[in-house]
């Protein structure tokens, strides 16, 4: 929205309203580039931290091989392959639930409701959105915990499957809310195109609707995982939270994301432990980085064609 | 000729099966959370009273009220606002107002939306790295109130973008046509016609960072202090760490606190989200173009 000519021409009067222009120009600049100085502080601050472990008790393969995550014993092992299988099954069985749901959801609110119950529905599901990260985990301690003790017949109900459950619906708003958006996005024409070739309804969404709005629900799938992989306060208190490399549902993990919220507190600062969580947290950065540019590049690609 | 045959009954039925089978989908995945809600009510209603309300936390957290949880998580989204919305809106102001459509522009959107996806704890440990000690707050509200307005910052410009847009650009070329400024179509034209949609995204904004956790917990809000905080210097209790402490944290809690604790935050959190949508719902009503 800039066709309007520059007011910094010359034949504009330099008056109050000139220079307050300039200034509120010069501000909102400085409050739109904010968003980029933020990601990079967060960038630097956390990489100045952990910059510390990186160069001192690191090695990568421990690191990256070894399960052991004994950060205050006698001689400490640094190993977060527990922590990463622990991310990984929860996230993973969460987006098992979440994935066939929320596009479930979002194909019936964008192409089959209607009025009222279209914005219902929608309401419900930011409602759902609304639900803060440690009431999620309160509800996975105190509903779940014991019903899957009293289904599974099992002595503890916290683990994979309760915070992948848990998980899976905090994913599914977002979700749903931005398959529905992809599935908006595709052009009457299509429909209108499909319809006049003879093809049903079902046809025309499963053929022509869904298949043109494929790198948005991709997109859209993409950014639930990485909301499933940077989740702390539910997985913190529905895993179990015993370092663990799962072998069944019913196993406790820890997440990567849990381990710093439960230890950053017993650091000191500057110590190799404290380092090692800010270590912790540039792999959490990193990877969700990654996922959010993958995101941003495939819904691109789109708009492109 | 138009008659119904044979075929198209089928496809008929079929449509119908398959939006059944998304329809209940779609509440499979509304209901449980409605039944959370129940549970939530059900259990934590009988704790919560009067005094639960007005009153500080006895015998080591497992009797009394949650008063200074309440306050310190006002406390903790007020300062938080006050540093996020300016920023926010003269963000939004710059993309939607000034911004022309070039690399920068691009970078800054990408930057928005990596910073919308950072995950919580990774905010807690800029904050403790950046407020904490670098800029030397120490563990107070107003080193949590910034973490959290930086994680809050995203939702704002992208709410705030959208109600500015919202406006017609032929408001806009009106005003400028009679020589006004950039910045006094803002002021009179931009502003006033999206102070509503602004709003709104303000709301639900104060909504989600009075649940947020991790990003307080060590930068600002405590396990139990004794004293409602007088100051931006101070720490605080804060309602959702609050839930997370008595629920896993403190031993010979009675059952009904911690829900009732989870049913306050919860109800907090779901009147503003009713509120921002009530003001939705009305502001397409009564829209004149």
């Amino acid at each position: 929205m800039s066709t309007r000519p520059e007011t910094g021409s010359g034949a504009d009067r330099r008056d109050l309203a000139w220079w307050t222009d300039l200034g509120v120009r010069v501000l909102v600049f400085a409050g739109g580039i904010s968003a980029i100085v933020f990601i990079f502080g967060i960038f630097v601050f956390i990489s100045r931290e952990g910059l510390g472990f990186l160069q001192g008790p690191f090695r990568p393969g421990e690191f990256f091989g070894s399960p052991a995550w004994r950060p205050t014993s006698e001689r400490p092992t640094y190993g977060i392959l527990a922590l990463i299988a622990g991310t990984a099954s929860v996230t993973g069985l969460a987006m098992l639930v979440a994935v066939p749901f929320s596009l479930g959801a979002a194909i019936f609110i964008a192409e089959f409701a209607r009025g009222k119950v279209r914005e219902t529905l929608k309401v419900l599901v930011e409602l759902l959105a609304a639900v803060p990260s440690v009431v999620w985990g309160f509800i996975g301690l105190t509903v779940m915990n014991p019903l899957i003790i009293q289904v599974f017949h099992v002595p503890v109900g916290l683990g994979v499957l309760n915070s992948g459950l848990i998980l899976g619906l905090m994913a599914t708003p977002i979700m749903t809310t931005l398959a529905e958006d992809a599935l908006k996005a595709v052009p009457d024409a299509y429909r209108e195109a499909s319809e006049a070739m003879g093809a049903t309804r079902l046809q025309t969404i499963f053929r022509v609707i869904l298949p043109a709005a494929r790198n948005g629900l991709l997109a859209s799938v993409l950014l639930g995982v990485g909301r499933g992989f940077g989740e702390t306060m539910a997985v913190l208190m529905a895993s179990g939270h015993s370092i663990n490399l799962p072998t069944s549902v019913f196993d406790s993990v820890r997440a990567l994301t849990a381990t710093i919220a439960a230890e950053l507190g017993e650091t000191a600062e500057g110590s190799d432990h404290y380092r090692a969580l800010f270590t912790i947290g540039i792999l959490l950065f990193t990877v969700t980085f990654a996922i959010n540019l993958a995101a941003d590049l495939i819904v691109r690609g789109r708009r492109r064609r | 000729m138009f008659g119904s045959t044979p075929l198209n009954e089928r496809n008929r039925r079929r449509e119908r099966l398959v939006a059944a089978l998304l329809l209940a989908m779609t509440l499979l995945i509304i209901l449980p959370v409605l039944l959370i809600l129940a549970v939530l009510v059900v259990k934590g209603a009988p704790a919560v009273s009067f005094e639960f309300l007005f009153t500080e936390p006895r015998d080591a957290m497992t009797a009394g009220g949650i008063l200074p949880a309440l306050v310190g998580t006002v406390w903790l989204v007020a300062v938080a606002l006050l540093a996020s919305v300016p920023i926010g809106v003269a963000a939004a102001v710059y993309l939607s107002e000034y911004a022309p459509d070039n690399t920068l522009t691009r970078v800054i959107n990408l930057a928005i939306m990596n910073l919308a996806g950072v995950p919580s704890i990774v905010h807690a440990l800029f904050g403790v790295g950046a407020f904490v000690y670098f800029f030397r707050f120490g563990t107070s509200i107003l080193a949590a109130s910034m973490t959290l307005a930086v994680m809050s910052l995203p939702v704002i410009i992208v709410a705030t973008r959208e109600a500015l847009q919202a406006v017609p650009r032929a408001f806009r070329e009106a005003c400028w046509s009679m020589g006004a400024t950039r910045w006094q179509t803002i002021r009179h034209i931009v502003l006033p016609n999206s102070v509503s949609g602004i709003l709104t995204g303000v709301i639900l904004e104060v909504s989600h960072t009075a649940g947020e956790t991790a990003p307080i917990m060590f930068t600002g809000a405590a396990f139990f202090v004794p004293f409602l905080p007088e100051g931006v210097h101070d720490q605080t209790m804060a309602l959702s760490l609050h839930l997370f402490i008595v629920s896993t944290q403190v031993p010979g809690v009675p059952e009904a606190l911690p829900f009732g604790v989870a049913l306050v935050l919860i109800s907090l959190v779901l009147a503003m989200n009713a509120l921002s949508i009530w003001i939705r719902t009305r502001l397409r009503g009564r829209k004149k173009w």
